[in-house]
């Protein structure tokens, strides 16, 4: 190997690893604000991805349908609740009202855009308005009634969320992958390295999305009620801040960093419904490189795993996966040393 | 009321007469669940069975497996044990065939797999399979490889079973051929880069590259060679050849060489391809069905079934009656010695010792000439 090799290995990896970074930083948000580990975060990448190539192809596409589903799902629910409780007429209907409206009005916008073949750009907005909504969706479905379970049942209902939206993804999406076209249909030449437009973007929207969550959690009141949330949920639940809101809102950004990641990975690969598995799952060991609690050493771990990944497909391509996620081995085994403590909940 | 019971009593003994004469086929294919791309095809093709064939009313008892091997199994006895067939078809994918084939053995009933499945040598006796194992598709491509001149070649392939077997099987022929493998890597279909990959086949610098995958997840290490400058052949292999590669691969496949069934390049065989007039038959019967541009290998097995049965058949009502154990005997019997036969998926010649059986006549080598396939000539 020599030094040509070792760049373009490097800018791979990164480029990948940027990615992974997104998906860390929205693992650990989840983990942190909520307890759950969202085993399906990567889902929202494919879906993002798959969404926007079905748009592409002027078809409406089934993530449209998948969410009015769900949309619908979490009405019923919030009704035979509301029921149960014997509340006013008028409040229920407002529940679902609010519940309702922003689904419907852009899978109907969807619906109607779809056929015309808007620019790339505007599909791309679309693609991320109609997964966003996924988040809050299946935070309130599957989690928002077991808020105060132990982290191995969150877990465990993590894994039965992951199960589903794989299977739903097959029947919206088709066995089939689809690759994006490029944002940016430019090549740069540095030296022997050749920068697509598509990697400038990875890395800029990478960059742009970190400092946003940082400005949002330092200056936003929004974000400080997350943070609040994480540290403590009684406490913060003390000073007025409502911990399923919290939730909801995490969730939201979750799958927004998580379409927004598909949008970015979709021109560079073939994504499959089942390629977000994998691409989470390399994100939640960035995650638990920062022990599920850092972002900035969550980044690290994302970068680290993207350049690990590549130079071990260089040296060793059938054990890259092996690699990869040995590595998280000994993370662990220095973490439990750091700070050893017993099983908190 | 005894009448009644009287009527009922008859109507059971012609029921059981007829159903003692026919003859009466089980088929398990996967129509629901992850694999029903492949599965549907082929259950469309049954659709268009013949009801007769020689002067016998044939049953085809078709039931899903959800592409579950355990499913598999459940229908396949239930085949053997109520329905008594006399032979099985399926499953459409590996897992459920292989499930299904120690039921073939145990009621000793031949069974025709649609997937290209192994099985220990014990179960050997009562499978045939209908799809092309790799040494027939490995073939033009090696001959093609000679022909060119190519040296060296490097693997990029899955690391599943699929990149295993072509592995093996391209070791050995171009080996026997004087060509080296100078470069092994492999890939997972859900990858986000083979960058890496393609780095390493480009500065070993390989006179081909043979890319070891299936539909559109072929295209991602295609153009990430192409993307490193690669400059030598590239090669596909037949779970490669459909149109979601070109979809994909766009002008980065133009150029590349795919080996493929004779079956859905009909039309575009030359003349002299034994396979052609019987795979112009089944994709025009196809076609006529299920619209334009429908046609797809999977079900082209099914259609081959068809052709075996209709050769097999005769000679075996000659020794036996449907529904015995004589006469499943002598359908395992007449599969393994019906001697050359044009099949729209090649040329199958079963024996004793090979019941994967097709001849190196079946394999096709074609080329993609802006967007489209077409045979090297």
């Amino acid at each position: 190997m020599d030094a040509t090799i070792a760049s373009i290995l490097a800018l791979d990896g990164l480029s990948n690893g940027a990615v992974y970074a997104l998906l860390a930083l929205a693992t650990v948000l989840v983990f942190a604000v909520t307890r759950v580990i969202f085993i399906p975060q990567g889902e929202f990448v494919a879906f993002g991805a798959l969404t926007l190539a079905l748009l592409q192809a002027r078809q409406v596409p089934g993530t449209v349908w998948f969410l009015l589903v769900l949309a619908a799902a979490v009405a019923v629910q919030d009704l035979a609740a509301g029921l149960r409780h014997g509340q006013p007429a008028g409040r229920l209907a407002m529940q679902a009202l609010r519940t309702l409206a922003w689904p419907v009005a852009v899978s109907l916008l969807a619906i109607w855009v779809a056929p015309k073949g808007l620019p790339l750009l505007a599909q791309a907005a679309l693609t991320v308005a109609l997964v966003t909504p996924f988040g809050a969706l299946l935070y309130r479905l599957a989690y928002e009634s077991l808020a105060d379970a132990s982290v191995l049942v969150l877990l465990i209902v993590s894994v039965g969320v992951h199960f589903a939206l794989v299977g739903l993804g097959l029947f919206f999406f088709g066995a089939e992958g689809f690759r994006n076209p490029s944002f940016w249909d430019v090549r740069f030449s540095v030296g022997a390295l050749t920068l697509s437009g598509q990697t400038v973007i990875i890395f800029a929207a990478s960059l742009a999305l970190i400092v946003g969550l940082w400005l949002f959690f330092e200056r936003s009141l929004a974000g400080k009620a997350l943070r609040a949330t994480a540290v403590n949920r009684l406490g913060a639940r003390l000073m007025g801040i409502s911990s399923s809101s919290a939730g909801r809102l995490s969730f939201t950004m979750a799958a927004f960093i998580g379409a927004l990641s598909g949008l970015l990975i979709g021109p560079t690969t073939t994504v499959f419904y089942d390629s977000g598995f994998l691409i989470g799952l390399k994100g939640f060991v960035a995650a638990v490189f920062a022990g599920l609690a850092s972002y900035p050493l969550a980044l690290v771990g994302a970068l680290g795993v993207g350049l690990l990944e590549s130079f071990g497909s260089f040296w060793s391509s059938p054990y890259k996966e092996v690699i990869v996620f040995s590595a998280i081995l000994p993370v662990l085994l220095w973490r439990s040393l750091r700070d050893p403590h017993g099983e908190d909940h | 009321m005894k009448l009644l019971r009287k009527t009922i009593a008859a109507a059971a003994a012609v029921a059981a007469t007829t159903a003692f004469a026919d003859v009466n086929i089980g088929v398990t294919l996967s129509l629901t669940g992850p694999a029903s791309g492949l599965g549907i095809p082929v259950g469309n093709q049954f659709k268009l069975f013949p009801k007769e064939i020689a002067g016998e009313k044939i049953n085809l008892i078709v039931l899903d497996d959800a592409s579950d091997p355990g499913k598999g199994v459940n229908n396949a006895r239930r085949f053997v044990t109520e329905d008594k067939v006399d032979i099985l078809f399926g499953g459409s994918i590996t897992v459920v065939s292989a499930a299904i084939a120690p039921i073939a053995l145990e009621s000793k009933t031949p069974q025709l797999s649609i997937a290209p499945v192994g099985v220990p040598p014990e179960q050997e006796r009562w499978v045939f399979r209908l799809p092309q194992g790799f040494t027939v598709m490995a073939h033009p491509i090696v001959e093609h490889m000679k022909k060119t001149g190519v040296k060296t070649i490097g693997f990029l392939g899955y690391t599943d079973a699929y990149g295993e077997s072509w592995l093996k099987e391209i070791e050995k022929q171009a080996g026997a051929a004087g060509i080296k493998v100078v470069a092994v890597e492999r890939f997972a279909r859900t990858d986000t880069s083979a960058t890496p990959q393609a780095l390493k086949l480009t500065s070993a610098n390989p006179d081909a590259v043979l890319v070891v995958a299936s539909g559109s997840g072929a295209a991602m290490p295609h153009k990430a060679l192409i993307e490193r400058g690669y400059k030598g052949k590239i090669y596909q292999t037949h779970a490669a050849a459909t149109p979601d590669l070109v979809r994909i691969g766009g002008k980065d496949v133009e150029g590349s060489f795919v080996v493929s069934g004779p079956a859905v390049i009909a039309e575009q065989l030359p003349a002299n391809h034994p396979s052609k007039a019987v795979a112009v038959d089944f994709v025009t019967k196809y076609e006529a069905a299920y619209g334009k541009g429908s046609r797809n290998q999977f079900a082209g097995h099914a259609y081959d079934a068809q052709i075996v049965m209709q050769k097999v058949l005769p000679e075996a009502l000659k020794k036996a009656k449907p529904g015995t154990p004589e006469f499943r005997a002598a359908l395992r019997d007449g599969i393994e010695a019906m001697g050359r036969t044009i099949l729209s998926h090649g040329v199958m010649l079963w024996t004793p010792a090979d019941h994967w059986g097709y001849t190196n006549e079946t394999g096709v080598l074609l080329t993609v000439v802006n967007g489209q396939f077409v045979v090297v000539p």
